[in-house]
C-alpha cells in the first residue's frame, strides 16, 4: 500500500490543491477568488516536478509509464490552465467588480470548475497508475465525470447545455460499454488485476486460444475507451461537444480525456500483447508479429476509418472549433497507428521501432500543438449583438489575424500547420514516428492511408493558416481578451511546436524509457531483457 | 571548401529574411538585394574553391548530430552536380528581387522576406546529406512558394496557390513513407557488420545507396513508386503535371522564375540523387515506362503550347515539355543522357527563368499577356524583342545556344542506350530498353517546340503592332519606359551571357559533371542485376540481426 503510494505523489498533490481551491474559490473576497488559478498552477507546476522524479518501478503493470505520462499531463495542463482563465463567472465577477451585484456562493461557479479541471487531470494521471480494472475504470471516469459538468458551466449559453447533455449521455453510453468490456473480461479470466488478466491470457493463447469471452470484453473495452479518444464509432458526439464548449475548455477536451483514453486502451491492448499473434492462419505465441487477429482487425479498421472521417469531414467545415475537433479524431487515428505497431521486438530498439513511444512522444506534440490554435481563437473577444462575450469561432474571425494580431495569427499559423505535420515542426517529428512504426511493423498499407489522410488534412490546415497569413482583415479589428493568460498559453504553445524541435532528441528517448516496461509483460520472455525492468531509469526529461 | 561556406549559403538568406521583417518596408528592397548578391559572391567562392579535380567527391562536408539515436544529423556537402544547382540558385536570387522592385507594390517586407526564405530552404535542399534535412528542406520550400502565388499572383492565385500546395504535398507524404521504408530496411534488415550504417537507423545518403541496392525488385519498385509520388509531381511529369500551368500564370514574375528554375528541379534533383542510386534494379526495370511518361509530356505539352493565346502559359506547358526531355535523358541511364540531364537542369533554369522575366516586364506595361491584345512589339521596345528571341532561341534549342547542347544530349542518351545496338555492335551504345524510337518520337517534340516558339515570338514581336488600349493606365507609369530600364537589361543580360557561353561552350561544365555522372550510371549498371532473379528480402520478426546472415 505504501508502495503503491510512492507513485502517487502527483495524484495527491493535485487532490490537497483541489480541496484548497473548493474554499478559495467560495470566499467572498475577489482577491481571494483569484487565487484560484494561481494554487492550480503551483499544483500543477509540483506535480509535475514529482512526476519526472518518480521512481518509476513498482507493483502497476508498466511502472515506466508513469513519470513520463503524469509529466506530460501535468505539463499541457498548465498551458491548458492559462488558458482556461476567465472562463467561468466572467460577468458576474465584472458585475461585482462594478459593484453592481453582491458576491453569491451559490452561484458562483469558480471554485467547483478549477476543482473539476485537477479532479479531470487526476483522473488522466491515475489511469498511467492502474493495476486493476476496478481502479482503471473509476480513473476513467474520474477524467470524464467532472468534463461534463465544465461543458456546462463553460459559457452561459444554452448551447453549451446542450453539448453538456450530449457529451454525458453518450459518455454514459461509452462507459456502459467499456464496463461490460471489463466484466466479460473478468469473466474470461477470473480476475481483475491486470498483471493477473496478462497472465491468464497469455497462458490461453499458448494452450487453446484466448477465451472467446474474454476477447469480447477485451474488443468492447477498446470500443468502449474509444470514446475518450474520440475514434470512430464513437465520435460522434466531438464536434457538437466542442462547438458548444468555449474555447479553452475544448481544448482541454482535446488533451485530457484523449490522454487517459490512449493510456487506457495501451494498457487493455497489452493485456493481450503484441506477441500473440495468427501467422498463415497458424495461432503462434511469442514468434508472431503481434496482436490477437481480432483485435488487431478492429485496431486496423478503427484508426484508417477514424483519420479518413475526422480529415474529410473537417474539410467542409466553417467553424473553427468544428474544425479542430474533427482534426482531434483525424490524429488520434493517427495515434491508433502506433497502438497497432506496438512496443519493439528486439531489445535496445529505438524510437523508430517503438509504436508506444511513438504514441506517447505524439500525445506530448498534439497537446502542446493544440493548444495554440485553440488560444488563437479563445483569445479574441467578439461581442454579439446585444454585447454579450461569445466565443471566435467561425473561420472569418481569423481572417487576417496576421496583421490585425500578429501574436495571435502566428500562434494559430505556426500551430496550423505543426498539426499538419509540416517539417520541421514538432509535429512533423510526431508524424514522423508513426510512419516509422507503422513501416517497422509492417502495416504499409495503414502507412499509405495514413500519408493520404495527411494530403487531405493538408485542405483545411492550410486554409487555417492562410486566412490568418494571407487575407486582408474584414471591418475592425478583433479585440483582444483582458485575459492576457490565454495569449501566453498561445504563444507558449507556438514557442513549443518550434523549439521542443531542439528537444526531439531527449523528450523521444523519455519516451522510449517510458515504453520500456511493456516489454516485462508476463507474456514476453522476461530473459530477453538486457536489464531486469526493476532497474531505476534514467531521469525523465522535462517536457 | 569548408562546410561553413555551405552553411553560409543556406543561413544567409534565412538572416536576410529575418532583418528585411525587422526594418522598415522602405528598406526590404535593398536589403534583399543586399543579402542575395551576397549569397552570389559565397556561391562564386565555393565554385572557386570547389576541386573540381574529383567533382565526385562531396566536399564542404558537415555534420551535426542532431538526434543521435534517430540517427538525425544536419549534414550537409556537395558534389560537383549539387553545387552547380545551388549556384544556379544563388544566381536568380538577385535576378528575382531585382525583377520585382517596379511589380511589387504592395505588402513588400512579407514578398522580399518569404522570397528569401524560400531561396535558403532550395540551398538547402542541394546541400543536404541527410534525408530528413533533404525532405525537411524539399516541403518548406512549399510555404513561401504558396504565400508568394497566393499573396502576389494575378486573378485566380487562391486556386493556384492551393492546387500547388495539395500536389505536391500529397505526393511527398508518400515520398517520406518511402524514405523512411528504405531507412527502415537498412536498419533492420541488413546483416550487421557487412558495412557500416546497418544495424542502426541512420538517414545519411551515402550508407542508404549500399542498403537500396540490396532490396529485390520489388521492394525497389514499391520504393521508386514512393519517390515518383514525390519528385514527378514536382518536375512535373504527364499526367501529373497539371498544377504547374496553373501555378506558373498566377504566380507573380520572381515567383515563375523560381518556380522554373529552381523548384521544377528539386524534382529532377530528387530523381538523380535518389531514385537512380536507390532503386538501380527498379529504374532499369521501369525506365521504358518512365520515358513513355516523358515522351507524352514532350509531344502533349508541346501540342497545348501550340493553341495558346496566354504567353505566360505557353511558356509554362513548353516547361512540361522541356523537363520531360531532362528525365528522359536521365533514364537514359548512360554517361550522355545524364549528362545532358544535369545540364538541362541548369540550361532551363536559365532560359525559361529568363522568358518568364520578359513575359513579366511585358504585363508590368500592358497588363495582358494574351497574344490577341498584343503582338508586334518589336516595334515599341526593341530590346525587349531581341531578348525576347535570344532566349526564345536558347528554349527551343538553337544549335549554339544552351538549350540545344542539352536538349541534343539527352536525345542522344536515349538512342543509344539500347539493348540491340549494343548487340549489334554499335559503337556508344550502350544497354537499356530506349532506343532509336524513343529518341525519334521524342525528337518530334524539338518541331513542335520551334512551331510554337516561333509562332508565339511572331505573333508578340513582329507583324504590325497592336497594343491593348487602356495600356498606359497602370498604376506607375513614370517608373517604367517604353522599352526596356538599364535595370530590366542588367536583370537579363547575365543570363544571356550564359546562355550563349553554355550553347558554344560547354565542355568545362561537361567535365565537371563528367566524374560524378558516371559514377552514378556505373554504380546503376553494376547494382541492377543483382535485384533481379534474386530472392526477395525475407520479413521476420523477431529477428536478431546476425542470425541470419546467411542468403543474403
Amino acid at each position: 500500500m505504501v508502495e503503491k503510494l510512492a507513485h502517487l505523489w502527483p495524484e495527491i498533490v493535485l487532490f490537497v490543491a483541489t480541496c484548497i481551491v473548493m474554499v478559495l474559490g467560495l470566499s467572498p473576497k475577489r482577491e481571494v477568488r483569484r487565487l484560484c488559478s494561481p494554487v492550480c498552477g503551483l499544483a500543477l507546476v509540483v506535480a509535475m516536478m514529482l512526476a519526472i522524479n518518480l521512481p518509476g518501478i513498482g507493483a502497476t503493470p508498466l511502472p515506466t509509464l508513469m513519470p513520463f505520462a503524469k509529466a506530460v499531463i501535468a505539463g499541457v495542463g498548465l498551458l491548458i490552465l492559462l488558458l482556461l482563465a476567465g472562463t467561468v463567472d466572467r460577468e458576474d465577477e465584472d458585475a461585482i467588480a462594478a459593484g453592481s451585484r453582491v458576491f453569491d456562493p451559490l452561484r458562483a461557479n469558480r471554485a467547483e470548475f478549477y476543482a473539476f479541471f485537477l479532479f479531470s487531470l487526476t483522473g488522466a494521471m491515475l489511469c498511467a497508475s492502474a493495476d486493476d480494472l476496478i481502479w482503471l475504470f473509476l480513473a476513467l471516469e474520474l477524467t470524464s465525470l467532472p468534463t461534463y459538468v465544465m461543458v456546462v458551466m463553460s459559457t452561459r449559453g444554452t448551447r453549451s447545455q446542450e453539448a453538456g447533455v450530449k457529451y454525458f449521455f453518450l459518455g454514459a453510453m461509452g462507459a456502459a460499454i467499456f464496463l461490460y468490456g471489463f466484466a466479460l473480461l473478468y469473466g474470461g479470466t477470473g480476475s481483475t488485476n491486470l498483471r493477473a488478466i496478462a497472465t491468464a491470457l497469455a497462458t490461453q493463447g499458448a494452450t487453446d486460444g484466448i477465451n472467446p469471452i474474454a476477447l469480447t470484453g477485451l474488443v468492447l473495452s477498446i470500443i468502449g475507451v474509444s470514446f475518450k479518444i474520440a475514434a470512430v464509432p464513437m465520435h460522434f458526439y466531438t464536434a457538437d461537444v466542442y462547438q458548444g464548449a468555449s474555447s479553452p475548455v475544448s481544448a482541454m477536451l482535446a488533451f485530457v480525456p484523449k490522454t487517459a483514453g490512449f493510456i487506457s486502451i495501451l494498457l487493455l491492448v497489452s493485456l493481450a500483447g503484441w506477441s500473440y499473434g495468427v501467422i498463415d492462419g497458424r495461432e503462434t505465441f511469442g514468434e508472431g508479429f503481434d496482436l490477437p487477429a481480432p483485435i488487431r482487425t478492429a485496431l486496423w479498421i478503427v484508426a484508417a476509418l477514424t483519420m479518413t472521417v475526422g480529415n474529410v469531414l473537417a474539410v467542409v467545415q466553417t467553424s473553427v472549433k468544428r474544425i479542430l475537433a474533427y482534426s482531434s479524431i483525424a490524429h488520434s487515428g493517427y495515434m491508433l497507428v502506433g497502438v497497432i505497431a506496438g512496443p519493439p521486438r528486439t531489445i535496445g530498439a529505438g524510437f523508430t521501432e517503438n509504436g508506444v513511444a511513438a504514441v506517447l512522444f505524439y500525445l506530448l506534440a498534439y497537446g502542446v500543438m493544440n493548444v495554440g490554435a485553440f488560444a488563437a481563437i479563445a483569445a479574441l473577444d467578439k461581442k454579439d449583438a446585444q454585447g454579450r462575450t461569445v466565443d471566435a469561432d467561425e473561420i472569418d474571425d481569423i481572417r487576417g489575424l496576421c496583421r490585425s494580431r500578429p501574436v495571435l495569427g502566428w500562434t494559430m499559423v505556426i500551430c496550423a500547420l505543426s498539426l499538419l505535420g509540416l517539417p520541421p515542426l514538432l509535429g512533423f517529428f510526431g508524424k514522423f514516428g508513426l510512419f516509422a512504426v507503422g513501416i517497422y511493423s509492417g502495416e504499409l498499407p495503414l502507412v499509405i492511408i495514413m500519408g493520404l489522410n495527411s494530403a487531405i488534412a493538408a485542405f483545411y490546415y492550410l486554409r487555417l493558416a492562410a486566412l490568418p497569413l494571407l487575407e486582408e482583415p474584414r471591418g475592425t479589428p478583433p479585440l483582444i481578451t483582458p485575459f492576457t493568460a490565454r495569449i501566453v498559453a498561445g504563444v507558449l504553445s507556438a514557442a513549443g511546436s518550434i523549439g521542443l524541435v531542439a528537444m526531439a532528441g531527449p523528450l523521444m528517448g523519455a519516451s522510449v524509457r517510458a515504453a520500456k516496461s511493456w516489454q516485462a509483460m508476463p507474456h514476453r520472455d522476461l530473459s530477453e531483457l538486457d536489464e531486469p525492468a526493476e532497474s531505476p531509469p534514467p531521469p525523465v526529461q522535462e517536457e | 571548401m569548408t562546410s561553413a561556406l555551405l552553411a553560409i549559403l543556406i543561413l544567409v538568406p534565412i538572416a536576410g529574411s529575418i532583418i528585411v521583417a525587422l526594418r522598415p518596408a522602405a528598406q526590404a528592397k535593398s536589403v534583399a538585394l543586399l543579402t542575395t548578391l551576397l549569397a552570389l559572391i559565397g556561391a562564386a567562392v565555393a565554385l572557386v574553391q570547389f576541386d573540381w579535380t574529383r567533382a565526385e567527391a562531396y566536399q564542404g562536408v558537415g555534420r551535426i548530430d542532431w538526434v543521435p539515436d534517430l540517427g538525425l544529423s544536419l549534414s550537409v556537402g556537395v558534389d560537383s552536380v549539387a553545387l552547380l544547382l545551388v549556384a544556379l540558385t544563388a544566381l536568380l536570387g538577385p535576378i528575382c528581387v531585382a525583377a520585382s522592385f517596379t511589380a511589387i507594390t504592395h505588402r513588400v517586407k512579407t514578398y522580399y522576406a518569404w522570397l528569401l526564405v524560400l531561396q535558403g530552404a532550395m540551398t538547402g535542399v542541394f546541400c543536404a546529406r541527410d534525408l530528413i534535412v533533404f525532405y525537411t528542406c524539399f516541403e518548406f520550400t512549399l510555404i513561401p512558394m504558396y504565400i508568394l502565388i497566393s499573396l502576389y499572383g494575378s486573378t485566380n492565385r487562391k486556386k493556384a496557390a492551393t492546387k500547388f500546395f495539395l500536389y505536391t504535398f500529397t505526393g511527398s507524404v508518400l515520398t517520406l513513407a518511402g524514405l523512411i521504408y528504405l531507412v527502415w530496411f537498412n536498419a533492420t534488415q541488413l546483416p550487421v557488420g557487412l558495412f557500416q550504417g546497418s544495424g542502426r537507423w541512420t538517414f545519411d545518403m551515402a550508407a542508404l545507396r549500399d542498403a537500396g541496392c540490396r532490396m529485390s525488385l520489388s521492394q525497389q519498385t514499391w520504393i521508386l513508386a514512393a519517390m515518383l509520388a514525390g519528385f514527378a509531381v514536382k518536375i512535373p511529369l504527364f499526367p501529373v503535371h497539371t498544377w504547374l500551368p496553373l501555378a506558373h500564370t498566377e504566380a507573380p514574375t520572381a515567383g515563375s522564375v523560381i518556380l522554373a528554375g529552381v523548384l521544377l528541379k528539386l524534382g529532377t534533383y530528387g530523381m538523380y540523387r535518389f531514385v537512380l542510386p536507390y532503386t538501380p534494379s527498379a529504374i532499369v526495370e521501369y525506365a521504358p515506362f518512365l520515358a513513355f511518361l516523358c515522351i507524352m509530356g514532350i509531344v502533349y505539352a508541346g501540342l497545348i503550347c501550340w493553341v495558346q493565346d496566354d504567353i505566360k502559359k505557353l511558356v509554362a506547358y513548353s516547361s512540361v515539355s522541356h523537363l520531360g526531355f531532362c528525365i528522359l535523358g536521365l533514364v537514359a541511364l548512360n554517361g550522355v543522357g545524364v549528362s545532358g540531364s544535369v545540364l538541362y537542369m541548369l540550361n532551363h533554369g536559365l532560359s525559361t527563368g529568363a522568358l518568364f522575366l520578359l513575359i513579366g516586364m511585358m504585363y508590368e506595361r500592358y497588363h495582358t499577356r494574351s497574344m490577341r491584345e498584343i503582338g508586334g512589339l518589336a516595334a515599341r521596345m526593341p530590346i525587349w524583342a531581341t531578348f525576347m528571341v535570344f532566349f526564345a532561341m536558347a528554349s527551343v534549342g538553337l544549335p549554339g545556344l544552351n538549350g540545344f547542347v542539352s536538349e541534343f544530349m539527352c536525345l542522344m542518351g536515349a538512342f543509344q542506350a539500347s539493348d540491340a545496338l549494343v548487340e549489334a555492335g554499335q559503337p556508344g551504345a550502350t544497354p537499356g530498353r530506349l532506343g532509336p524510337w524513343y529518341a525519334a518520337v521524342a525528337g518530334t517534340g524539338m518541331i513542335i517546340a520551334a512551331m510554337y516558339i516561333l509562332i508565339m515570338v511572331g505573333k508578340a514581336c513582329f507583324g504590325p503592332l497592336r497594343e491593348p488600349h487602356h495600356h498606359h493606365h497602370h498604376d506607375d507609369p513614370a517608373s517604367l519606359p517604353a522599352d526596356l530600364s538599364a535595370r530590366e537589361i542588367g536583370v537579363l543580360a547575365p543570363l544571356a551571357v550564359l546562355c550563349l557561353v553554355l550553347g558554344l561552350y560547354p565542355t568545362p561544365v561537361l567535365k565537371a559533371l563528367e566524374a560524378p555522372v558516371n559514377d552514378t550510371v556505373s554504380w546503376v549498371h553494376e547494382q541492377a542485376p543483382k535485384a533481379r532473379g534474386a530472392t526477395p528480402t525475407r520479413v521476420t520478426w523477431p529477428s536478431a540481426p546476425d542470425a541470419d546472415a546467411e542468403g543474403r
